[in-house]
């Protein structure tokens, strides 16, 4: 019995682990497995108990095992303990098959189709770990036979078909009840990592109740990223799903914007709510582009910008500009006014960095300084990008005062449709 | 008073689509085949149907959406989640089968209909299919909507197409409303083919993934409810408006089988050239929307189901499997109706019965999901919900034995 399993032999599939026979140390049968639980608190890929037996059910602790193999598992011991159900455990067939998880690595929401676990032959006992998730074919193949064909068989047969699977470190299990997230230290700090627009993706994928959990756990500037690029219809059940303060902390971390857009759409009572929330100056900021029709130039732009002064030089605008880090997206111009807020004329940023410290910003000037009115329509705002090439255009008021900047990829979502 | 009306109607307006949608492929050529066929052999009495057949639709349908709002899952992702690979396996299997058949049907009728107006299939059916395809394809959705929609319009046609065969109205209500069974073999088969191409097993998949693309929640169910009811009963009266027409041109002459809807269309010639060109025209328009709308549904549910990518929004290269399958069913229903000597009609036939077999496993399932608090919350089934669609499961279960002993007993049932 004491014969170490090699090569594939040494991995189990969970279709195969579901029904297997337990044997008591005398070698008599003493039923069958129906579950197999990881207690992640303790181990992160461990199988901690195994549950055996259809009608009266009870858990065999790892540490009660001797052997593991395709013939079955052999206790080294036989002091059954009854199973009763562990908010702490980790279900593998309840929980994970035919379950939705997140594919960190290959940044994609997938469906388990099987779970491959490795004996490991630790202190002179087996153990099983969980070793990569199946969710390709051949895991189809095995839940389809499973039970119909002789375990055996249905190796053979896998053999022959391409292998899909994600080695176990790189899944992410989202799980909406927070209180068992918790417990099952199910983290999505890996998923947090990812660029904001393969979230959004991901985010799409998944059920509202997964959607609100993955939410609930990113920190406010990811939340915010990622809710900008994702469906604008989610985008609102999102937002509706999260309580008011938390809805206001990631809204406050969007571009004025986009902030303005989602709130635009949102009911009255919780766009209200959510900018009540809201720190008092993004929120003024939101307030004000609220004022403009969504298909004008006021409701394209956005009202951070950098200006200064029409009289300073370079030196005075990088000096400014330092520390500005919010503006890093629309920071390809900065604008001249003069005291009473008009536009006089815009600098592009690369300019600053070729000319001498002294230069007065005017002489860096385009000659004409292209702009248009708050209430000039989108789409001719969409003519003026393309005619002229532009990577920024301010927008004024009717006394020329400016009020904020359309930025080209401000005009790259417009041209995007919805669906 | 007049605002919130306004706004009602607004509301209405924006979640109209998947409901709608929905029931008005429900009428397609093997439905309107299965109307004229019902009124041509057995006159105004099949209409009593109209009423219970309706009742049905719209308690599996509300179900459906109910699902779809409260959980944001699809059916068949609910059905894989909760019953695992295998149930999930076989039932898309099954949906595949049967729904090619309906492809087919709806290819059939796109000939049938186009040869009416003197063009040969073999233009027709490859144009169609081409149509279908790039439609979808390099269309995006929002667009195929509003085509769907608007063309649900021609439906009107066959409004129409009765007015003007002059029906005996009087009669027609009277049939409508008190039921008269006749116990034998091709009445009982023409009741499950009304029932089972009124009810079929695509449009509670294809209906709970429009939901559910929509981003339709529990806030806006009611308006949405609404929709799918005011499209049932929409539907119900264009069926009747078929039957009755079948009946007033071809039952009242002298009652006879028909072998397909063109057939009816044909039978109306007699009675003017408008009557005929209406009831082609629909039958035409009626086919093409299915035919767009039905190999879509079906590679969607059955990828989503099974875990491969899925949607029109997805390249090529990410999603093969569903665009090949969507592909092949288009390729293969429309082939098959190029095919010299293809027993169409039995094909059709067969669709019937497979939806109708097919019909109370889904609807078992679609119970045992809706019922689970754990899913649906405070969004249960009530009684009344449970008490119909239970009884529905049962008496198409009695139906469709019925009529699989008849197709196995008889060469040719209907």
């Amino acid at each position: 019995m004491a014969t170490v399993p090699s090569g594939v032999d040494r991995i189990l599939y969970l279709t195969e682990l579901t029904g297997m026979s337990v044997f008591a140390p005398n070698g008599q049968r003493v039923g069958r497995v129906w579950e197999v639980a990881l207690k992640p608190s303790e181990h992160p890929t461990r199988v901690s108990h195994f549950l055996v037996g259809r009608r009266s059910h009870f858990m065999v602790r790892y540490d009660e095992v001797e052997s593991i193999s395709l013939e079955g598992i052999r206790l080294s011991d036989d002091r059954f303990v009854p199973y009763y159900p562990d908010e702490n455990l980790l279900l593998l067939s309840k929980d994970l098959l035919d379950q939705q998880i997140v594919d960190v690595n290959g940044r994609k929401v997938v469906r388990v189709n099987d779970l491959a676990l490795r004996i490991e032959h630790v202190a002179a006992r087996d153990e099983l770990w969980v070793h990569e998730v199946g969710v390709g074919l051949q895991g189809a193949f095995r839940r389809l036979m499973e039970g119909i064909l002789p375990n055996r068989l249905i190796r053979q047969v896998q053999r022959k078909i391409t292998p899909n699977s994600i080695p176990w470190q790189y899944c992410n299990i989202v799980e909406p009840d927070a209180r068992r997230r918790l417990r099952l230290r199910i983290s999505h700090d890996r998923l947090g990592k990812l660029h904001p627009a393969d979230l959004a993706d991901i985010v799409e994928e998944l059920g509202p109740a997964e959607r609100e959990a993955l939410f609930e756990t990113l920190d406010d500037t990811v939340a915010a990223e990622t809710l900008t690029e994702v469906d604008s219809k989610i985008q609102i059940s999102i937002l509706n799903s999260l309580d008011k303060s938390r809805a206001a902390d990631i809204v406050e971390e969007m571009e004025p914007d986009q902030a303005a857009d989602i709130l635009e759409r949102l009911e009255e009572a919780m766009s209200r709510g959510i900018l009540k929330d809201m720190e008092q100056a993004p929120a003024a900021e939101v307030e004000e582009l609220l004022e403009y029709e969504g298909d004008t130039a006021g409701g394209l732009m956005n009202s951070q910008y950098a200006a200064v002064n029409e009289d300073a030089r370079v030196r005075d605008a990088i000096e400014a500009l330092r520390g500005s880090e919010h503006l890093l997206k629309s920071l390809t111009h900065v604008f001249l006014i003069d005291k009473q807020q008009r536009l006089v004329a815009s600098v592009a940023v690369g300019r600053l960095l070729t000319a001498p410290n002294d230069a007065p910003l005017k002489e860096l000037a385009f000659e004409e300084t292209l702009k248009v009115h708050v209430d000039e329509d989108r789409d001719r705002v969409v003519e003026i990008f393309d005619k002229y090439n532009l990577f920024a255009l301010p927008v004024v008021n009717e006394d020329n005062e400016l009020c904020g900047v359309i930025t080209a990829d401000d005009v790259i979502s417009v041209l995007t449709p919805d669906d | 008073m007049f605002g919130r009306l306004r706004t009602r109607l607004l509301l209405f307006l924006a979640v109209l689509g998947p409901g709608f949608i929905t029931a008005v492929v429900d009428n397609d050529a093997g439905g309107i085949f299965t109307y004229s066929e019902a009124g041509a052999r057995f006159g105004y009495n099949p209409l009593w149907t109209m009423i219970p057949v309706t009742l049905i639709l719209v308690i599996t349908q509300v179900m459906c959406s109910r699902m779809g709002a409260v959980t944001g899952k699809g059916l068949s992702d609910l059905i894989r989640e909760e019953f695992g690979l295998r149930t999930t396996f076989l039932v898309m299997a099954a949906l595949l089968v049967v729904n090619m058949t309906n492809v087919t049907a709806n290819f059939a009728g796109i000939a049938g209909s186009v040869e009416l107006f003197g063009v040969s299939r073999y233009i027709s059916v490859p144009v169609g299919a081409a149509v279908v395809w790039l439609l979808v394809v390099k269309g995006t959705y929002r667009s195929v909507e509003k085509i769907f929609l608007v063309s649900s319009l021609f439906y009107v046609a066959y409004v129409i197409s009765a007015i003007l065969v002059e029906p005996d109205w009087e009669q027609a209500i009277e049939s409508s409303v008190i039921p008269v069974v006749y116990f034998d073999g091709p009445y009982l088969a023409i009741l499950v083919g009304l029932v089972g191409t009124s009810v079929a097993p695509w449009m509670q998949f294809y209906l709970q993934a429009a939901i559910v693309e929509k981003g339709i929640d529990v806030k806006q169910f009611a308006e949405s409810r609404a929709e799918v009811i005011v499209g049932c009963v929409a539907m119900a009266f264009i069926k009747f408006f078929i039957i009755v027409c079948a009946a007033g041109a071809i039952w009242s002459v002298q009652p006879r089988e028909i072998h397909d809807a063109a057939e009816a269309a044909l039978a109306l010639q007699p009675l003017g050239d408008y009557a005929y060109y209406l009831f082609a025209g629909g039958l035409f328009n009626a086919s093409l929307l299915a035919a767009s709308i039905l190999p879509l549904s079906t590679a969607y549910s059955v990828c989503e189901g099974l875990g491969f990518e899925s949607g029109v929004n997805h390249r090529f290269e990410d999603a093969r499997i569903f665009y090949w399958l969507y592909t092949l069913l288009i390729v293969v229903g429309a082939g098959l109706v190029l095919w010299p000597n293809f027993p169409l009609v039995r094909m059709i036939l067969l669709s019937q019965v497979l939806n109708g077999i097919l019909l109370p496993v889904i609807m078992i399932l679609i119970l045992r999901l809706v019922n689970r608090r754990d899913l649906m919350g405070e969004w249960v089934n009530s009684t009344f919900y449970n008490v119909v669609a239970y009884s529905t499961v049962v008496v198409m279960i009695g139906l469709s034995v019925a009529v699989a002993g008849l197709t196995l007993w008889s060469a040719n049932p209907l």
